[in-house]
């Protein structure tokens, strides 16, 4: 068994290749999408379940943004596939998105989603982002008594790209359309200069501007 | 467990709609997830698995059909 580790931000994602509801995916299969790779602690189980339900209806809104999604479990296929045809028969909806069977726990090890203190045997609540380069860029983790907050996965992939494409960093609380902050100059001359600019600056280190 | 391939070792719905888009000749999986609507990650897969079977030859430019690929979508729609 690998010793447990957990991927650091920045670093690049830990190498798979899975069995999942729709067939043998490799992480690399993700190249130049962005992915975000989600644990959860056991089929047929009621928090998950409202989980999916709430995965599978952002899901739109992530392809929207380039973004795949990617399920995990200590779980067999077949109880995968029994769990998904079970929600989409009881509560109406489809999970579109492949869920790795993790039986051996070789990617949850690698990945650092058993943590001890909740569960000897399953997956904590964990979220990670990795962007089209397959680098880690944000990580969430969540109890197994508390289910995870689509609007804030979906915030953090717009914060994220947001930050990418413009070279910026975003406030707290920040939402698409909000002003962001422009990087803090790392010179007195830069810091002098960045006054006369024209953004909304508290000060010299903290300048806001419109998108 | 392949997704393309079923276990008596034909290609599935998936597998078979991957074989159509490359009918007009190589093709990357990039061209093929956008002439097939699948998603890119589910075309490498796919190709891969199919590539395994014997269906297609994955070359340096792409993924170009075999005589048992081409045969198959000849005679299906």
């Amino acid at each position: 068994m690998e010793e447990a580790r957990f991927p650091r931000l920045g670093d690049p994602a830990p190498d798979f290749e899975a069995v999942t509801t729709q067939g043998t995916i490799k992480l690399s299969d993700y190249k130049g999408t962005w992915l975000i790779l989600f644990s959860h602690p056991a089929d047929f189980t009621p928090v998950c379940t409202t989980e999916f339900i709430a995965f599978a209806e952002i899901y739109g809104e992530l392809k929207k943004r380039g973004v795949e999604l990617l399920g995990l479990s200590i779980d067999s296929v077949n109880s995968h596939i029994a769990w998904v045809r079970n929600v989409e028969e009881k509560m109406g909806v489809k999970i579109p998105f492949p869920i790795i069977a993790d039986l051996d726990k070789v990617i949850a090890t690698r990945y650092g989603m058993i943590h001890e203190g909740q569960s000897k045997t399953a997956a904590v609540r964990c979220v990670f982002v990795i962007d089209s380069s397959q680098i880690v860029r944000a990580m969430i983790y969540y109890p197994l008594t508390t289910g995870r907050n689509m609007a804030e996965i979906l915030r953090l992939v717009d914060a994220l790209q947001t930050s990418d494409k413009h070279g910026v960093a975003t406030p707290a609380n920040w939402k698409p359309g909000d002003k962001v902050i422009v990087p803090p100059p790392n010179t007195q001359e830069m810091a002098e200069e960045r006054l006369k600019q024209g953004y909304e600056c508290k000060d010299w280190y903290f300048c806001l501007k419109k998108l | 467990m392949a997704a393309c391939i079923s276990p008596d070792g034909k290609p599935t719905q998936s597998g078979i709609k991957l074989l159509h888009a490359l009918k007009s000749g190589a093709k990357s999986p990039e061209g093929v997830a956008q002439d097939s609507g699948l998603p890119l990650f589910r075309v490498r897969s796919g190709l891969r698995e199919l590539a395994q079977a014997g269906f297609v030859d994955p070359k340096a430019d792409g993924y170009e059909l075999l005589p048992a690929g081409r045969e198959l979508i000849s005679s299906s729609p």
